[in-house]
């Protein structure tokens, strides 16, 4: 009874809430990622690397100006580079996306590793170099419990949700949107009426680069302030999960992000519980209940969820 | 200077498109020969060849996909060159592509407005679009669901988008590339009134076709293409059907093929109140009951896409059957393995060639035997005999004139009509007792088209059950001893070809059962 009691604790806590928001913005940011590059027709599996580069770079800049904004930015620029080669090798010369992606991933985990004696001194994890407070929206901090969960809360969570925004418009609401869906359904009916199928898979794949490196960023300078290796754990991937969920909708995909993010702090939570007592080698175990849910929820309960037609298909003209 | 002018200005008047001396080379094929064509404003002209005559490639040009080596294109008398399809569209050219060049996930109005989308500020103005699209919808009679999705509508339905599509765009010039073979014969009688009435308002259309009897009856003009060059150049009322047909072909064609009467003997496939899902998991194949005897051909009729892949996979053990039977020489075999079935008398001429009957980088030699590349004498254990897989390639293809004749040849390298060849001769010197034979002739020439029809009455000749499914309503005619036509997933009637017509498949084609045609009569 106490350990149902303690489980049921756990949800009438205002700051599980919290951190089930936390846990779902990195992949809010990365699923937006996957559905702009995918809608497109470019499956971005380099999201992972991209997310992992883009903490590396924030801290890193941070760390050279004591900026911790400027580190943010320069997170985004790097997250463009990043883009910028996988879509220069999967449209220009239209390469398997899925093996240039795991390229990428391999790249920046190569890359960031190296680079942590030079620049740090010390392999494994930097020390803390500075972080994006958490902001207090005035009058919406004092209302009780939603205060508690958004009334104080780091800036990126209301960034992840405006992006979520703006990615909807852009994508049901402009014409830009609209070529960005035929693009991705079938390059060659919207190459016929004059549309740059190249060009608007450039801009899919680029956007993609700028949401995964806030993820990023987040995860290091908004979150705690500090790089570690690898630090990316499987982000990427999950949002991309979470893009497939929420059927390449960046509504959808910020809706399962949320779930995943739920499921995530629940299981962290439960961890902490004294009264259900994990010992310390069973706890990797708990670490994979997102990715666990993950496999079931993306084998069983989507089924119907039907990728955009050219997805993943590099487009080359006949001639 | 001034004639020079003057030409121009009469040419205004007379040519919407010339096309002078075009040549277009490809790697290893010529395929336009300085060719010329002219098309007079406001006319449906039509032009016809085979497959690889070089139609498509010419009206590509036309339309800026490719570009020509050597010649030049006017429009209204203009020199142009165009760099891509936006130029051409720009000139006023909207072309209906044989493959429809629509977005399926997209609406109507969506798809027609796409890459000159109307705005309202920096938001896509949908509404002004679907206004548009209404417009012109009802000022050509287009019928069209504004709002639906192209994915939810019928084919017939899905040109009419791509000819408001063009019209959108202010096309003057409007080039259908094949757009009758998609249709039913009453939808195609639908789209010639369109094309009247875009004429009536001063539209010149370019009409590809390979049907001759449609090109009789709705164009102005005939240029004829053979191998790359102009044939002939013919006013339809003062020409006919056979002159047509040899400047195409190059010698005179038998247009009929003669089918000996043949008595057919014992049912060998029964199928049963079949039942069989598509990918969608929706009902594709509903309760269909059929028999096919020995000796005889049954031939499917129906527009593409009302369950006759997932019937003819459901027999060949393709996929899963839902309910129902399928009883094969006594043996109720729904849901065999396919090489069960094949061991059994099976043969199957799948209507994809290049997906389910050839492997493209594998050698003539090796296309030649698979399904039967484990047994005896092609293999022995677990060992293949290369010797007398060889032999035997090298006796196929002598036998159904597979060009080159060379074993060691590329299944993806042969032309589509010698990639047929070689796989129905596979499937009928493995000596079945029942053929499936699906879309035979697709996309191949009138003399290979010929080859593969006398193949298929020799095996009824030989006593095989033959059941044919095919979109092209002559090859049903002239092969069938019965023709049954689906729609929707359930055969609407059975009939004989000597005692009906093609109106009255057609209609049945388009969802009517045969006992609401003929009425009271029978």
């Amino acid at each position: 009874m106490r350990v149902v009691e303690a489980v049921l604790s756990i949800f009438i806590n205002p700051q599980f809430y919290k951190i089930a928001l936390t846990v779902a913005t990195p992949l809010i940011f990365a699923s937006l990622g996957g559905v702009f590059s995918e809608i497109t027709g470019v499956v971005n599996i380099a999201l992972e690397g991209i997310i992992l580069m883009g903490a590396f770079t924030s801290v890193v800049f941070t760390y050279l100006t004591g900026n911790v904004w400027f580190g943010v930015l320069m997170a985004i620029v790097a997250g463009l580079l990043m883009a910028l080669l996988h879509a220069w090798g999967s449209i220009k010369w239209a390469g398997n996306q899925v093996v240039l992606g795991t390229a990428l991933i391999l790249l920046s985990q190569g890359i960031t590793g190296f680079l942590m004696e030079p620049i740090f001194g010390q392999p494994g994890q930097t020390d803390f170099v500075g972080k994006i407070d958490e902001i207090t929206i005035p009058g919406l901090a004092k209302v009780p419990f939603i205060g508690q969960v958004i009334g104080e809360i780091s800036p990126f969570v209301y960034i992840a949700f405006g992006c979520v925004a703006f990615g909807w418009w852009l994508i049901y609401k402009t014409k830009l949107g609209l070529r960005m869906r035929a693009v991705g359904e079938n390059p060659e009916a919207a190459d016929t009426l004059g549309v740059n199928v190249y060009a608007i898979r450039y801009f899919g794949v680029l956007m993609s680069g700028v949401f995964a490196s806030l993820a990023g960023a987040y995860l290091s300078v908004g979150e705690i302030g500090q790089f570690k290796e690898l630090m990316s754990g499987g982000r990427g991937f999950i949002g991309l999960a979470a893009m497939i969920v929420g059927k390449w909708n960046p509504i959808g995909a910020m809706l399962s992000s949320l779930f995943f993010g739920f499921f995530g702090a629940f299981a962290n939570q439960l961890q902490s519980l004294q009264q259900i007592q994990v010992p310390a080698n069973v706890k990797p175990l708990f670490d994979t209940i997102p990715f666990i849910l993950t496999i079931v929820v993306v084998a069983g309960v989507v089924g119907r969820s039907r990728p955009p037609k050219a997805d993943g298909v590099p487009y080359e003209k006949s001639a | 200077m001034a004639p020079e002018v003057n030409e121009i200005k009469t040419a205004h008047h007379l040519y919407a498109v010339e096309m002078i001396d075009i040549t277009k080379r490809f790697p290893g094929v010529l395929a336009n020969d300085r060719v010329t064509l002219r098309v007079k404003a406001g006319e449906i002209h039509a032009i016809v060849g085979e497959n690889g005559a070089g139609k498509s490639t010419l009206m590509n040009q036309l339309y800026g996909l490719y570009h020509p080596d050597s010649g030049e294109i006017r429009i209204f008398g203009e020199q142009k060159r165009f760099h891509g399809p936006r130029d051409a569209i720009r000139a006023g050219i909207g072309m209906v592509h044989q493959h429809f060049m629509l977005v399926d996930t997209l609406t109507v109005a969506e798809n027609v407005v796409l890459g000159s989308e109307p705005v309202k500020g920096l938001n896509f103005d949908l509404n002004r679009a679907r206004e548009e699209v209404r417009k012109l919808s009802e000022a050509y009679g287009l019928y069209v669901d504004i709002d639906a999705k192209i994915e939810d509508i019928p084919v017939g339905m899905q040109q009419r988008v791509e000819i408001i599509k063009t019209l959108y765009r202010g096309a003057n010039i409007i080039i259908l590339d094949e757009p009758t073979a998609v249709l039913t014969p009453q939808e195609v009688e639908e789209l010639f009134e369109i094309m009247r009435n875009l004429k009536k308002s001063g539209k010149t259309i370019l009409f590809i076709s390979h049907k001759l009897n449609e090109v009789m009856e709705i164009s102005d003009r005939i240029t004829v293409m053979r191998g790359g060059r102009v044939t002939a150049e013919l006013i339809t009322k003062e020409t006919n059907e056979r002159e047509i047909a040899r400047a195409m072909v190059g010698r005179d064609v038998v247009l009929k093929l003669d089918k000996p009467p043949h008595k057919a003997k014992d049912v060998v496939l029964e199928v049963r109140n079949l039942w069989v899902k598509d990918n969608r998991h929706l009902n594709a194949v509903r309760g269909v009951s059929f028999q096919v005897r020995a000796g005889e051909v049954v031939g499917i009729a129906g527009v593409a896409g009302n369950g006759q892949t997932e019937l003819v996979e459901a027999i060949t053990g393709l996929r899963k059957v839902e309910n129902g039977e399928i009883i094969f020489l006594g043996k109720n075999v729904a849901g065999a393995h396919p090489r069960q079935l094949r061991e059994m008398g099976m043969s199957h001429i799948a209507e994809d060639r290049l997906k389910y009957a050839l492997i493209k980088p594998f050698p003539a030699y090796y296309n030649a035997i698979l399904g039967r590349h484990y047994k005896t004498p092609f293999a022995s254990g677990a060992f293949l005999n290369h010797r007398e897989i060889k032999r035997f390639t090298a006796e196929l293809m002598e036998e159904f004139d597979v060009r080159p004749r060379i074993i060691e040849h590329l299944g993806g390298n042969f032309s589509g009509g010698n990639q047929q060849k070689l796989v129905v001769g596979r499937e009928i010197k493995a000596h079945p007792k029942f053929m499936v034979v699906a879309q035979p002739t697709r996309g191949l020439d009138v003399g290979a088209i010929e080859f593969i029809h006398r193949q298929i009455l020799r095996m009824r000749e030989q006593d095989v059950a033959i059941l044919l499914i095919s979109m092209e309503l002559e090859e049903i005619f002239s092969l069938s001893d019965r023709i049954l036509v689906m729609y929707e997933g359930q055969i609407m009637g059975e009939v004989r070809p000597e005692e009906t017509t093609v109106e009255e498949v057609g209609l049945m084609m388009a969802g009517k059962r045969l006992e609401e045609i003929r009425g009271g009569k029978k």
